[in-house]
């Protein structure tokens, strides 16, 4: 059989031509199974959207249109000929990976995954497959990923000098999934009350609803009006950088929350204070052991320094390609 | 080095001018003083020589990780910076070494590397690499492969110390000028009271440097009170006529001895204790007027010249200044009264050692008129220097302006593309140019600078999306955009494919209005050349 049945990459996005169905596709399709709510996964548009149950809400927060049939982890479904499943993939609050069976040939599509553990959402779950296709965002061995106690314990010491020098101390990170998951790790560390920009607060009461505890939060625009900051944490997302509506934050001192913080040159380009190295995306051990627990006998490579790992892979003995990036195949 | 890594740290972690120095100023005070002597030293750009070289230690990180060359070259490439490419490929240490302290790493372990051969070099590396948590590994890496680069200014520590000593900073400067050695005695005696014999031994004075005229001329004043001359494109050296010896000092502070045994023997017939400023120019005997900056180019890497380099490219000594007569400190006389006495002091000397002449005008706009004149006569423009004026310390406004000329320009088309260092590691920012000859585009500079951030990312985004073949980092693009550089001047060079080579060139605009067609050709470049030449 040949692999194109299962996947095929086209303009629209990820195609599974034997059940007829696009995965996060980026122009409008019949059938979308979307791996999770971030906008470069859920675009508007299509006629029915498949989502683990666990993201419907953020997927209806974010396409309050769409019709949407909600999946429990590992309960197959069909579409076309293929037997459809989707499993946890440890990215966000319901981030699933999608398996599709057809012919008694599995390809696993990972969709963004992580290894490390998150209180937010459920743990990736390696499944077995003839074909994986993965993520590549941190493909460089540079990537190791901290232990989360490391971060906290810096981060909380980075708050603790901006409460010594009297600044306030506004972290930016992306307003879903990370900003909840700090949230989260915070609630284990601390009492504080977050100051969270205009773009956090719905996404978070979402994350209460679904369960997740985390530290109290305050929208920074029912403060009074010249509210002083000082030794505050603020979340903010990171487009809120720069703009105008820092200007409350007189003196603040600045940090962002990614995988690309690894990296100083990366840091100071962007010009903040203090980078915190949290990604949601795997590391490069966490690529290597995810594609060795799959069993797969090919590995397709998508998106970021995949050109690498595809290079690493096959040097280590296994069927590894480029997936054909979107709209040049 | 714990305490040295801690202050890294601090260093890396804001952008406050402010707060670097404060963090260093707490350094100094708190440091054993054996250590934040060679704190001083690295911070302040001082480099151990013959210690492992970058191979070596891309050779040691491959046998430690077991990763290929390739995949280290990719990381390499990614990160913009060997020293934390390796610190983060490896796994942390145990911290085993963690406590040596940073005298030990600087005086003993990293010089002894010296006399080891190349596997026990490696091995050395990879001994230290895992028994160091992995902010020191990366701080020895730094150490190892040069400038620290943290965004720390030479001038930014002479302010912290000069905080820590609670002395001026003027003082400071003078007293780390020339070759000072990283000691405990030597960092203590930075803090000592002023005394008489601050000016002694072979400590040159901290040099003070122009700034370029943004306005218009007029805005000055009065020409009268201004002094007009060349701006002499050579190198700035301070003459030093001490001790019955004769010592040349570069503006970054490196000894020239021996390079121009010319000047040299010329300044012995100076008195003692007499130190001058001016610029080390190339001067055919007969000619009116220097050589272009390439035959002193030729010059300055001899260490010893043989007697042919010498017939071809002598030099001179362009004496603009002087700084110390007699034993003692002239800066703060005003410039009139130095300049008379420099005057004196070379009358009757050779060529070696001239005094730079001053320029008389009538007015503005006849010393502008002048000023035109200034490429042909091989010079950068004019110097305006106030007549009343003390010789300052550092690039301070308001008393020594550089007028140079307008740059020359052309247009030209980008070909090559290769990622850049620090902050613009990763993204594409070294640029290569090129004209037309022919039907072919043929490369004439390498430019870095110009374009601004967004400028920059729209063009990163381009050229990764237009790559037509690689070379390991570089990249070849299709050639579409069109950009106008400047540059300061051009000469016939046998070394470039071009047959030209232009000095300082830089990006002034994306000419987004033109098309690759309208790029300059290369014939003119030579006519150009040939003329300047």
């Amino acid at each position: 059989m040949d692999d194109t049945e299962l996947i095929l990459p086209r303009p629209e996005g990820l195609y599974c031509p034997a059940g007829d169905f696009f995965i996060d596709p980026m122009l409008p399709a019949a059938h979308a199974v979307v791996t999770h709510a971030h906008g470069d996964h859920a675009r508007p548009g299509s006629g029915r959207y498949h989502v683990a149950t666990s993201g419907i809400g953020l997927l209806h927060e974010r396409l309050p249109e769409a019709t949407i049939d909600a999946h429990d982890y590992g309960q197959p479904f069909y579409l076309g000929k293929t037997k459809v499943s989707l499993h946890p993939s440890g990215h966000i609050l319901g981030a699933a990976q999608v398996r599709i069976e057809y012919q008694g040939r599995v390809a696993v599509v990972s969709g963004d995954y992580k290894r490390d553990p998150d209180p937010t959402c459920a743990a990736f779950e390696p499944v077995p497959c003839d074909i994986f296709v993965t993520e590549s965002t941190f493909g460089l061995p540079i990537y190791r990923w901290p232990p989360m106690d490391e971060i906290m314990a810096d981060l909380l010491a980075w708050l603790d000098e901006c409460g010594t020098r009297g600044q306030p101390a506004v972290l930016f990170c992306y307003a879903l999934g990370k900003a909840q998951r700090i949230l989260a790790e915070l609630a284990l560390r601390s009492e504080r009350t977050v100051h969270v920009h205009g773009a956090m607060p719905r996404l978070i009461d979402l994350y209460r609803e679904a369960g997740v505890r985390m530290s109290p939060t305050v929208a920074v625009n029912e403060s009074a009006r010249g509210r002083d900051f000082a030794g505050e944490l603020i979340m903010a997302p990171p487009s809120a950088a720069g703009s105008p509506w820092m200007r409350r934050f007189a003196r603040a001192s600045t940090a962002f929350a990614s995988g690309w913080m690894q990296v100083r040159g990366a840091r100071r380009r962007r010009g903040f204070d203090r980078g915190f190295v949290v990604s949601d995306h795997a590391d490069w051990p966490g690529l290597l052991l995810s594609v060795a627990e799959s069993r797969a006998s090919r590995i397709y490579v998508t998106h970021g320094n995949g050109e690498a790992l595809v290079r690493y892979l096959g040097e280590q003995g296994n069927d590894a390609r480029p997936l054909a990036p979107l709209g040049t195949s | 080095m714990r305490r040295f890594a801690a202050l890294y740290e601090a260093l890396d972690r804001t952008a406050s001018t402010t707060a670097k120095r404060e963090a260093m100023a707490a350094y100094f005070r708190d440091a054993p003083a054996q250590d934040a002597a060679w704190a001083v030293y690295a911070l302040s750009g001082g480099k151990l020589k013959r210690t492992a070289s970058s191979t070596e230690m891309r050779l040691a990180v491959a046998e430690t990780s077991g990763y290929a060359d390739w995949l280290i070259d990719d990381c390499y490439q990614h990160v913009g910076d060997l020293a934390e490419t390796v610190a983060l490929m490896l796994p942390p240490g145990d911290d085993t070494q963690a406590d040596v302290s940073l005298r030990t790493w600087m005086e003993e372990r990293l010089p002894d590397l010296a006399g080891l051969d190349t596997t026990l070099r490696q091995r050395a590396l990879r001994d230290w690499w895992t028994a160091l948590p992995r902010e020191q590994i990366f701080l020895l890496n730094k150490l190892l492969t040069g400038a620290l680069r943290v965004g720390v200014s030479r001038r930014l520590v002479v302010q912290a110390l000069a905080e820590w000593a609670s002395l001026p900073t003027d003082l400071i400067a003078h007293r780390l000028s020339g070759d000072w050695k990283p000691h405990e005695a030597t960092f203590l005696a930075l803090a000592e009271p002023a005394g008489s014999d601050e000016h002694s031994g072979d400590r040159p004075y901290p040099f003070f440097l122009a700034s370029p005229l943004e306005q218009d001329v007029t805005t000055l004043g009065e020409l009268p009170d201004w002094l007009a001359e060349w701006k002499w494109d050579g190198i700035r050296a301070q003459l030093m006529r001490r001790a019955g010896a004769a010592q040349l000092w570069s503006r970054g502070e490196d000894r020239l001895d021996g390079r121009f045994p010319e000047i040299e023997q010329a300044s012995l017939g100076l008195p003692d204790g007499c130190v001058l400023d001016g610029e080390i120019l190339a001067w055919a005997v007969d000619s009116d007027r220097p050589m272009p900056f390439t035959g002193l180019q030729r010059r300055i890497g001899k260490l010893k010249p043989g007697p042919k380099l010498l017939a071809d490219v002598p030099v001179r000594f362009m004496a603009y200044d002087v700084l110390e007569y007699e034993g003692r400190d002239l800066r703060e006389q005003p410039l009139v009264e130095r300049r008379q006495l420099l005057a004196g002091l070379l009358a009757g000397h050779g060529h070696a050692l001239m005094l730079s002449p001053a320029i008389d005008a009538a007015g503005w706009d006849a010393l502008e008129t002048i000023r035109a004149e200034a490429r042909e006569r091989q010079t950068e423009g004019l110097m305006l220097k106030r007549l009343a004026s003390p010789y300052r310390v550092g690039r301070k406004r308001g008393d020594w302006w550089k007028w140079k000329v307008d740059p020359y320009t052309l247009d030209a088309v980008l070909i090559y593309a290769q990622p850049g260092h620090g902050r613009r590691s990763g993204l594409y920012t070294d640029y290569t140019f090129g004209v037309w000859d022919g039907e072919q585009l043929v490369p004439v500079a390498k430019a870095y600078s110009g374009l601004d951030d967004s400028e920059i990312a729209t063009l990163d985004r381009w050229i990764r999306a237009h790559t037509i073949e690689r070379f390991g980092p570089v990249r070849s693009v299709e050639p579409v955009h069109v950009f106008e550089l400047a540059f300061e001047a051009i000469q016939p060079s046998g070394r470039h494919k071009a047959g030209v080579a232009v000095r300082f060139p830089r990006i002034l605009r994306w000419r987004t209005d033109l098309a690759i067609g309208d790029a300059d050709k290369l014939d003119e470049l030579r006519r150009l050349a040939s003329v300047q030449a």
